[in-house]
């Protein structure tokens, strides 16, 4: 079906009931319990979810196929927020123009910034990613100013034409961006006992692209053309000798990536339509590369996990601060309980960044192939431990 | 003409610490062949290094003291640093003020040992790996550094002055003929141009007129040879390693009156230092010192009134825009070794 085959079929079909069940399975704790605070089933946090999905699959695309580690692929996104407002602010108030112009001028900049860098490999590809996208950075913030609104971003105002849907709402406001009608914002909430879910049509309409992004993975990987990508990667010497030129399809891969990128900027301008230069960073563009190795490099589900994890990292471990800490280690003895707060105070709240670091060493260090290897590892386990059970006295081995 | 004089100035204490940071850099890649991310977390351990010590001098004790009275005529109660205790009031004032020279003793061990635990630590497992697996690492690395001293010395910049004597202006330009404060520039920059040419010369000199800089050279253009010969080079490189992190170090420690050390200050280093070391070329060390300046320069140039009215912005991009071109026109950067990463 859809033309996949039956194991990426189930990843699919997994990877859908996730994310349509996300509001149920990410609120786990019933509201006002102590462990609500771990919930993370709020509109603001999934968006972002499955919108740093989409950039890390993405940037698998790239790194994970190619092996050409991009340094500078926050510029991606960045444009495609810009170009996401400006057609907020030009043109209507739609999301669907919106993001189909900010994946087109992403994926028109990535040929441009790509055709030059890929003409260097291995860190100098990535030194050439990083100048381009420090340079955007820069430039977006101080030189044009008028397009991208400086230091104090790009964001609607009243006046702005907005051909299509008219400058205001009918209650004189901004208007907020929406699908014909839906407003991205608008939540239903459904109440069962303590728990309150909530179900937002951003989230949905993230989730819908999310899903149809990750297919084009799928179908990307097991396509001739991720076929010639993982022969670049293994190794660009032969694939010329057989007669294959690698250029067109890295530049091809890079452009995809890109696009990528673009499509979550201008998701994440459809959900909050403000865009800044921040976004451009280098560190945003280090973040996407965390993400990546965290989940997986090379594998499908890999980067969104990544993705769900740091965003899960940054949004809740970083709140929880010295009392709640308190609260958890309250049965012990006082002294053990300052000293056990004063262990673990160091690696949460401000100090997420810390545990973050220590993770990603880690998994660079032991498992190159990041929470997925590790997975595949357990899973493993599990399974040779079963077929040594199986392994009963009476069945003799082949003497080898 | 005041105005390119002032601007070459201006150009050479950037360019002193790009030179520094980029020097050491290029020290582990053509020694041990790894691209380290964590360089600039240690130019910035450095910059702390000074921190810390200004602030080990100044732990004080309390005491009453009878001759001065406060608002409400009770004895004032006085912090006395412990160096008064020991020197003496003139002669702990006098130390307490040039903290940050000091530190360059205080750093130099340090940042050695710091060194030299990364690289058995950590860097030494990952020289089979791929160059990609060793920026991942480092640069995790750097996230830590990183944090580690911001939960340490909080958030915020920690202003460093340089001692009194240095923290006027010299009057360039009355020595060149012109008016007076036409040229004028902070003394501290001198000082920090002149304590980089200081290292970068000891440095080169350490490497070729040393028997163990011949050992070093030698291992860096063949590795195995040298290894079969009967020496030990793995133990030299890890010395080397643990030297450029001094460099660094020193580099950060130095660079504490010129701009106030805050945690991710290595991290705004890093980035300008590999576009340097790409530009000089990678594992060449005259490379990465000329490149260091010419960039710092080329930097302060760009940021000069009338060439900021011409091409806008052109002070933000400048040096990724050199470096651009000269990855995509040379592809070994400016000095760079025949054969050593050249795809």
């Amino acid at each position: 079906m859809l033309g996949l085959s039956k194991k990426d079929l189930n990843l699919l079909f997994i990877v859908f009931v996730l994310t349509m069940c996300a509001p149920f399975i990410l609120n786990p704790f019933p509201e006002g319990s102590a462990m609500a605070q771990f919930n993370a089933g709020y509109p603001d946090l999934m968006q972002r979810f499955v919108i740093f999905g989409i950039f890390a699959i993405g940037f698998n695309i790239l790194f994970g196929l190619t092996g050409y580690l991009s340094f500078g692929h926050a510029a991606f996104l960045g444009v495609g927020s810009y170009s996401a407002v400006w057609m907020f602010k030009l043109l209507s108030m739609n999301v669907i123009p919106a993001i189909v112009l900010s994946v087109m001028v992403a994926g028109l900049f990535s040929v441009l910034i790509g055709y030059i860098s890929l003409r260097r490999s291995g860190i100098y590809f990535s030194i050439l990613t990083l100048a381009f996208a420090q340079m955007s950075f820069a430039l977006a913030y101080s030189v044009l100013t008028p397009v991208t609104g400086g230091e104090t971003g790009l964001q609607l105002a009243l006046n702005d034409p907005r051909i299509l849907d008219g400058a205001a709402s009918s209650a004189g406001n901004i208007p907020v961006p929406g699908l014909f009608g839906l407003e991205m914002r608008d939540s239903t909430f459904l109440r069962l006992g303590d728990w309150v879910f909530t179900f937002n049509v951003g989230y949905y309409f993230s989730a819908v692209i999310m899903l149809l992004s990750f297919y084009l993975a799928i179908r990307i990987f097991r396509s001739p053309f991720g076929m010639m990508l993982r022969a670049i990667k293994s190794n660009q010497q032969r694939m010329n000798y057989t007669g294959l030129n690698p250029k067109p399809y890295t530049l091809a891969a890079f452009v995809i990536s890109g696009m990528y990128a673009g499509l979550a900027g201008g998701l994440m301008a459809a959900m909050d339509p403000l865009a800044g230069a921040e976004r451009m960073f280098w560190t945003a563009s280090g973040e996407v590369v965390l993400m990546t190795i965290l989940g997986g490099v090379g594998t499908l589900i890999g980067p969104v996990l990544g993705a769900g994890l740091i965003k899960y990292m940054e949004n809740i471990i970083s709140k929880i601060n010295s009392e709640i800490l308190h609260g958890w280690f309250a049965f012990m003895p006082d002294g053990i309980e300052d000293f056990m707060v004063a262990i673990v105070y160091p690696f949460i709240g401000k100090g997420w960044h810390l545990t973050l670091g220590i993770v990603f060493m880690l998994v660079v260090i032991f498992l190159p192939g990041g929470l997925v290897e590790g997975g595949q590892r357990i899973a493993r386990m599990f399974r040779r431990k079963k077929t040594t059970q199986d392994n009963t006295p009476g069945t003799t081995e082949p003497a080898e | 003409m005041d105005a390119i004089i002032l601007q070459i100035l201006n150009g050479l204490d950037k360019g002193s610490a790009y030179a520094l940071i980029a020097l050491g850099l290029t020290l582990i890649f053509g020694t041990l062949g790894v691209v380290n991310f964590a360089h600039g977390a240690l130019f910035m351990i450095g910059a702390f290094c000074a921190v810390t010590l200004s602030r080990i001098l100044t732990i004080s004790h309390t005491i009453v003291d009878e001759t001065q009275k406060d608002f409400l005529g009770n004895p004032l109660k006085v912090d006395v640093p412990y160096v008064y205790d020991w020197f003496g009031e003139a002669t702990g004032n006098v130390i307490i003020d040039w903290a940050v020279p000091l530190s360059i003793l205080f750093a130099i061990p340090v940042m050695i040992l710091i060194g030299v635990i990364m690289e058995r630590g950590l860097i030494k497992h990952f020289y089979k790996r791929p160059h990609a697996d060793q920026i991942l690492v480092t640069f995790g690395l750097a996230i830590v550094l990183q944090e580690v001293i911001k939960y340490f010395y909080g958030a915020n910049p920690i202003p460093t002055p340089a001692p009194d004597a240095f923290r006027g202006s010299f009057d360039f330009g009355l020595m060149l003929g012109f008016d007076a404060n036409q040229i004028i520039y902070p003394y501290w920059r001198l000082v920090y141009f002149a304590f980089a040419a200081v290292i970068i010369g000891a440095v080169f000199a350490f490497l070729q007129f040393t028997t163990f800089g011949m050992v070093v050279r030698a291992g860096m253009a063949d590795r195995e040879t040298v290894g079969l010969l009967g020496i030990n080079i793995d133990k030299r490189f890890t010395i080397m390693f643990g030297l450029a992190a001094a460099v660094a170090g020193l580099a950060g420690v130095m660079y504490t009156p010129i701009n106030s050390p805050n945690y991710h200050m290595g991290m705004d280093f890093l980035v300008l230092s590999f576009v340097v070391v790409v530009v000089g070329g990678m594992g060449s060390l005259p490379g990465a010192v000329l490149a260091g300046f010419l960039l710092g320069i080329l930097e302060s140039f760009a940021s000069m009134g009338a060439v900021i009215d011409l091409l806008p912005g052109i002070n933000q991009i400048i040096i990724y825009l050199v470096a651009i071109i000269i990855l995509l026109t040379r592809p070994r950067g400016l000095m760079g070794r025949k054969g050593v990463m050249e795809d």
